[in-house]
């Protein structure tokens, strides 16, 4: 593959609290707020706490999901006296660190998620990016004891819901387990040690070295399965089967069992071979989804540099 | 209760009670009620009445532990007597509610066992929690439960999850006591035993500043720790920029609700406990 070259990385916003119950983001937020780490080296950072009054509330949202509002259609939708509150953040988001799709859009931005769920230290992204597959590799080589994953959205960048879909080249990264309200120590030191490395790689890249091209495994998402429910109130009548419970990434096959029933039934998988993650992620109930499921494909990528 | 040749003697337990979503987004126990409200047959004791109940069905409809104010600390003197009716917050009108249904509080009428069931973000396996050490039903009850199910290694369960082998362990321990209560009511003497024990000591914060922001967290080594020994001079907390934070106390304590969620608003890291045997004397009806 040919080598490709990009213009300066220099303008980067790190978000969090983006739901305003996930911990390690909120927290990162507010300690690089206190070390005033907004002019670090070349690079200019915006550091933003996206959803302050979810913050407050520690709730996830306070209307609706502010990570589902960045499509360009809600983007750009007039405001009312009914605009939902996160729906006139996410335009205000949008001003400030986009627009979306424009040459103002900063170079980068980072949205720091949890979960419940037992996926490690994940980048979920869209589009299939050079920047952001080169950051992922570094990563991946100087944080060696982590199991650092990669999930992509197969979705056009308009249709693309999330915060990072703002900036010119962005990703979530997202880490768990986590509870929603609780601050693990030993989260935030990774995620800490995750976002100084990705500043290293951007001030390396700026200051004009080549990064090899290589190859890296990436999880893409296929489809998601609801939680088996009573066909009249809608409650679910089971559990994440404990087989599956805490088994994000491990190859799912035909006849593994995925659900246990209050009634005491297993109920079984009976699909082609595909990847679980996000397996019981407790804001996913009322979205319908006990766990999603991907396909493993390798992506090559090629060297980069900037632009001489 | 009166002491004959040292065996405590009871009256039979017949009305029992089930509580779930006491804190609405603690989804073992709403599971739990919610299946034995359409089914009680898991449930059905000879001679028990046992009644299953969300204690806090607003809560669990919007799966958020309290509305107004929590529901588990609402039991007092001064709410369950408050005049106000409409004009008192949600949780201390279900709290009079709950009293006159399963109470009241200290009277004769009130129901004879209560079971409240809960979740923590805490790694603290299966927890019996008792209020008084001196009761002796409770004790040999929760003897008879620990005979039952050896160490249960159950993980903690994040707010609004529902985690299959908590849910069924819970269930488990519920079989067992409602078990307990049936061969009591039936007559069965229960031998004198010893049960171990950890009784609350203290309650320690996280170091915050001068706003009440929190400035470190518990450390890796004291998190999910529940119940191991933490020694003066153990680490307790680290700063954000990595700085550890040892534990000064006198002696060594056996911390718990290590980094439970619910617990930052309550000014709560972790409790600390000591070890103790309770000797519980034998028990039959009277």
């Amino acid at each position: 593959m040919e080598s490709v070259s990009f213009p300066p990385l220099s303008r980067v916003a790190i978000c969090g609290g983006t739901h305003g119950n996930e911990m390690t983001g909120v927290y990162m937020v507010r300690e690089m707020q206190k070390q005033k780490m907004d002019k670090t080296g070349s690079l200019s950072v915006s550091i933003i706490l996206s959803n302050p009054r979810a913050v407050e509330a520690c709730r996830r949202y306070i209307e609706t999901d502010l990570n589902r509002c960045f499509t360009s259609d809600l983007l750009s939708s007039p405001v009312t006296d009914s605009t939902p509150y996160e729906l006139k953040r996410a335009q205000e988001l949008n001003a400030q660190v986009g627009p979306k799709g424009s040459e103002e859009a900063v170079d980068l931005l980072i949205d720091i998620h949890n979960t419940t769920s037992n996926m490690g230290l994940c980048f979920i992204f869209y589009s299939i990016d050079w920047v952001t597959l080169h950051i992922l590799k570094y990563i991946q080589s100087k944080m060696t004891s982590v199991d650092i994953r990669a999930i992509q959205l197969d979705l056009p960048i308009s249709e693309a819901y999330s915060l990072e879909s703002v900036g010119k080249h962005g990703f979530a990264i997202e880490v768990g387990p986590q509870p929603n309200g609780v601050l693990r120590a030993d989260i935030y030191n990774m995620v800490k040690e995750a976002v100084d490395h990705i500043f290293s790689w951007l001030q390396e890249f700026n200051s004009g070295s080549t990064f090899e091209g290589g190859e890296v495994e990436v999880y893409t998402l296929v489809k998601s399965v609801d939680y088996p429910r009573d066909a009249v109130t809608g409650e679910i009548t089971a559990a994440i089967h404990c087989q599956l419970q805490d088994n994000d990434f491990k190859l799912l096959q035909r006849g593994d069992p995925i659900f246990l029933s209050f009634s005491g039934e297993t109920v079984k998988y009976d699909d082609e071979e595909l990847y679980p993650f996000f397996v019981n992620e407790c804001a996913y109930y009322e979205k319908k989804i006990a766990f999603h499921l991907g396909r493993k494909i390798k992506l090559t990528f090629p060297s980069i540099n900037l632009t001489g | 209760m009166s002491s004959y040749n040292n065996t405590a003697r009871f009256s039979e337990a017949r009305r029992v009670a089930i509580f779930g979503g006491t804190h609405g987004n603690e989804m073992s126990g709403v599971t739990l009620v919610n299946l034995w409200m359409k089914n009680s047959a898991e449930i059905k004791r000879k001679g028990v009445e046992a009644v299953p109940f969300i204690t806090n069905p607003k809560a669990v409809e919007k799966c958020t532990r309290y509305v107004d104010t929590d529901l588990n600390r609402a039991f007092t003197p001064e709410n369950l007597s408050a005049p106000g009716g409409d004009d008192l917050p949600y949780e201390v009108q279900r709290a009079q509610e709950i009293n006159r249904i399963f109470g009241p509080k200290g009277s004769p009428e009130a129901y004879d066992v209560i079971f409240d069931l809960h979740n923590t973000t805490s790694n603290m396996g299966c927890t019996l929690i008792l209020e008084s050490s001196k009761d002796h039903f409770n004790l040999q009850m929760m003897n008879y439960i620990k005979v039952g199910d050896l160490k249960m290694h159950v993980k903690a369960q994040p707010q609004g999850v529902l985690r299959s082998n908590i849910f069924e362990a819970m269930r488990v321990i519920l079989k067992h006591a409602l078990d307990f209560i049936e061969l009591f009511n039936e007559g069965v003497e229960f031998p004198p035993c010893t049960v171990e024990v950890f009784r609350v000591l203290e309650r320690i914060d996280y170091p915050r500043d001068a706003n009440g922001n929190i400035i470190a967290m518990v450390h890796p080594n004291l998190q999910d720790c529940d119940w191991e020994p933490l020694n003066p001079g153990d680490p307790m907390f680290q700063t954000f920029d990595g700085k550890t934070i040892h534990y000064q106390g006198s002696g060594t304590v056996y911390p718990t609700f290590i980094n439970e969620a619910a617990y930052y608003e309550k000014q709560q890291a972790f409790i600390t406990t000591r070890r103790e045997t309770l000797v519980a004397s034998a028990i039959i009806k009277a």
